[in-house]
């Protein structure tokens, strides 16, 4: 029978545990301790309250243009699941994880205020530096994988991306190289289903992106990307996978980018006030929130006492910003990182702006 | 006529290509409903639908591609490429495929496509947002890359970018998108691809620059007319591929001295081809050595330090002070 069907029995699984409500399913809690949910709470809550402080500072023109993050704090469900030595390349959307991962907020001040001091990544974090041509990241994971593979490490290579970012070849290429290598990488896609003024159904004719690792034969789960609870287990799921060595995974975090693009963006220009309005109801935090106050794990004085803390938080990672700023940051410092060694032409140009600075004066 | 700034001209020249010519399409990265985050295509969709201005996914290998396929098959795509620093991923297209199709098909296909893109520092942008790597390009032999400095003529070059049988890579400066305005004609203006233009007569010395970095290079000569009384003879190159050298040629005989000015990296840029063609074509008449005022070998910082990074106004008075004074 030479036209007959090939029976690919992959399917693709949607997993969420908590409701837009709030109501858990009881079949799927993972029943996990309640400190951590707490502990999860707290970061959702921080990434939402630093972002809206950016915005002030952006708008007072104090920090320069960047991409909120609100609505999508629940991938720190992600960064949760894994181990500190596990290795996360981030896309340029990933403040809360950022965060999660103990990036001091005053380091991501001053990148976005322009100095190149705030991309430093402190010893010991296994984190790339934001990517911001999009797509080009995930093949870096890949590669991290292989190492960890090469070396006999059961860790994990997580990489974040958008929507948008699955149009790019270095995409496919990218889980076409970890599947074949069978190697120990999760692809995190956050489906915010925009990018800047494409919607998700215009980026690709595919019902879900999730779908697509089924051309690369690895795993493809689609998860509700506001529900915290069920980006954690598909995570802990796939990073179980990788350590066992059963490779890849593809997750589809569905979300939704409740603010702009960039701070350069008008959403009006291609999005209604509605949809907007249909998404604020399937709110991260408030869903969490709900689940938690109803289960007593959190009460009125403690949302209370953790909206306190946060703020004192983001005022002192403010001072010290501030601080670091008013002590000054050698404008030569441009060059400091350009190769191991300055090369002669290069020392001859610092000795340039060197000049001009003090001409300046 | 009108006075418009960069945005409106470029704007107008691709309405009325456009409207003079159903093979002329766009395609690009939000360019149709948002009207390109700059705005240069702001309307098109509305009055050429969306057959004509395609909103594609965000992949500029494919953009490019299908450009080129496009472009054999008979049509006149304009690309937008966001920002030039992601152009990278449409480069291998441009040049294993844009560039070659004529000599590889001896003739037989071309690829009369633009592939525009907005490039340059100076107005506090991420990463990747700044770049000035112009020279990729024009050091592709097939391609030809442009590059306007005031709002008529973009509106002119691109006109001409769109109807030249080659593939035309168009850098679109975008400091001076908002920065001034200018008078626009309405009707139909061009410039040839090719050809450099004085921006600013003058015979003490022969300044030789391009793009966003003309500014600068103009108020300078400003003040040193007015402080040193030195009148500069300032170049816009405005074609880097094909390389006009003729008309700074001219004048550099004539002055005997130049510098060179671009926010692009020093080594390898622009400005070393053109001193090159000083050298072989005018050395006999210099004065004193060509020098260059430029950005320097590093990436391009993030916007704290940019002013240091690109050649302003100081750093182009003290390169022309110092070669008058050799
Ligand atoms: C290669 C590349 N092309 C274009 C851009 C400009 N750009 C920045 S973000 C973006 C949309 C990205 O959409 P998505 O991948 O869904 O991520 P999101 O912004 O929604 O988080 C575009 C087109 C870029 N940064 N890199
Ligand atoms: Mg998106």
């Amino acid at each position: 029978m030479p036209n007959r069907e090939i029976d690919i029995a992959y399917r693709v699984k949607y997993l969420s545990i908590l409701d837009q409500e709030g109501q858990i399913d009881q079949e799927l809690d993972p029943h996990l301790p309640g400190e951590l949910l707490l502990k999860f709470y707290r970061a959702m809550v921080l990434a939402r309250r630093f972002d809206e402080r950016m915005l002030i500072l952006q708008r007072q023109g104090k920090i320069g243009t960047f991409a909120p993050i609100k609505g999508q704090e629940a991938q720190i469900g992600a960064a949760a699941a894994l181990l500190p030595e596990d290795w996360i390349v981030p896309s340029f959307r990933e403040a809360p994880v950022e965060l999660w991962r103990g990036k001091p907020m005053e380091r991501m001040l001053l990148y976005y205020s322009g100095y190149s001091e705030g991309g430093r990544i402190q010893e010991g974090l296994n984190m790339l530096p934001v990517s911001v041509p999009v797509g080009s990241q995930m093949t870096h994971a890949v590669g991290i994988a292989l190492g960890m593979q090469y070396r006999d490490q059961k860790s994990v290579a997580a990489t974040f991306f958008g929507d948008g970012a699955t149009s790019q070849g270095d995409f496919h290429e990218a889980l076409n190289f970890a599947s074949v290598y069978r190697l120990p990488v999760i692809f995190l896609c956050q489906n915010n289903h925009w990018a800047i003024s494409l919607p998700r159904s215009r980026q690709t004719n595919s019902a879900t992106l999730a779908q697509k690792a089924i051309a690369y034969d690895m795993p493809g789960v689609q998860v509700d990307g506001n529900d915290v609870l069920a980006v954690y287990c598909a995570v802990k799921e796939a990073a179980k996978r990788c350590r066992a060595g059963d490779g890849p995974t593809l997750i589809e975090m569905v979300t939704y980018r409740l603010s702009m693009h960039t701070t350069a963006d008008d959403p009006k220009k291609y999005r209604t006030e509605q949809e907007v309005a249909e998404w604020e109801k399937r709110d991260p935090i408030t869903r969490f929130e709900k689940y938690l106050t109803e289960r007593q794990i959190l009460g009125e004085g403690q949302i209370r006492a953790t909206a306190e803390e946060i703020k004192t938080q983001i005022a002192s990672a403010e001072s010290r910003w501030q601080e670091i700023m008013a002590k000054g940051i050698d404008p030569l410092d441009m060059f400091d990182h350009a190769y191991a060694e300055l090369t002669p032409s290069l020392l001859d140009q610092k000795e340039i702006v060197a000049r001009e600075l003090e001409e300046k004066k | 006529m009108a006075k418009m700034n960069m945005v409106q001209a470029l704007n107008l020249a691709l309405r009325q290509e456009m409207e003079k010519d159903d093979r002329v399409i766009l395609l690009g990265e939000d360019i149709g409903v948002d009207g390109g985050v700059f705005r240069v295509t702001d309307g098109l969709l509305d009055t050429f639908g969306p057959k004509r201005v395609l909103d594609t996914p965000l992949a500029e290998s494919a953009i490019a591609g299908c450009s080129i396929g496009m472009a054999v098959y008979g049509l006149r795509p304009v690309a937008e490429i966001q920002f030039s620093g992601f152009s990278y991923y449409a480069f291998h297209q441009m040049e294993a495929h844009a560039s070659r199709m004529r000599p590889r098909s001896q003739g037989r296909y071309t690829v009369p496509m633009v592939l525009r893109a907005p490039y340059g520092g100076g107005v506090r942008a991420l990463e990747h947002h700044s770049e000035s790597r112009e020279i990729y390009w024009a050091h592709t032999p097939g391609l030809k890359m442009v590059i306007p400095s005031t709002p008529r003529l973009a509106r002119a070059l691109l006109v001409s970018a769109i109807r030249d049988p080659d593939p035309v890579v168009f850098y679109e400066p975008k400091a001076v998108y908002r920065a001034f305005r200018e008078e626009v004609p309405e009707e139909e203006e061009t410039f040839p691809i090719g050809k450099s233009r004085v921006a600013r007569p003058g015979g003490d010395i022969t300044l030789i620059s391009y793009g966003a970095s003309l500014m600068p290079t103009l108020e300078a000569a400003t003040e040193l007319s007015e402080k040193d009384g030195v009148e500069c003879e300032v170049i816009d190159l405005l074609s880097l591929s094909p390389l006009d050298d003729q008309l700074f040629v001219e004048s550099v005989k004539k002055t005997g001295r130049a510098v060179v000015v671009h926010e692009a990296h020093a080594t390898y840029g622009a400005g070393a081809e053109v001193i090159a063609r000083i050298v072989e074509k005018a050395l006999l008449y210099l004065e004193a050595p060509v020098s260059r005022a430029t950005g320097f070998d590093i990436v391009i910082p993030l916007y704290q330090r940019e002013k240091d990074y690109l050649p302003g106004v100081p750093r182009i008075l003290k390169a022309v002070r110092q070669t008058l004074a050799f």
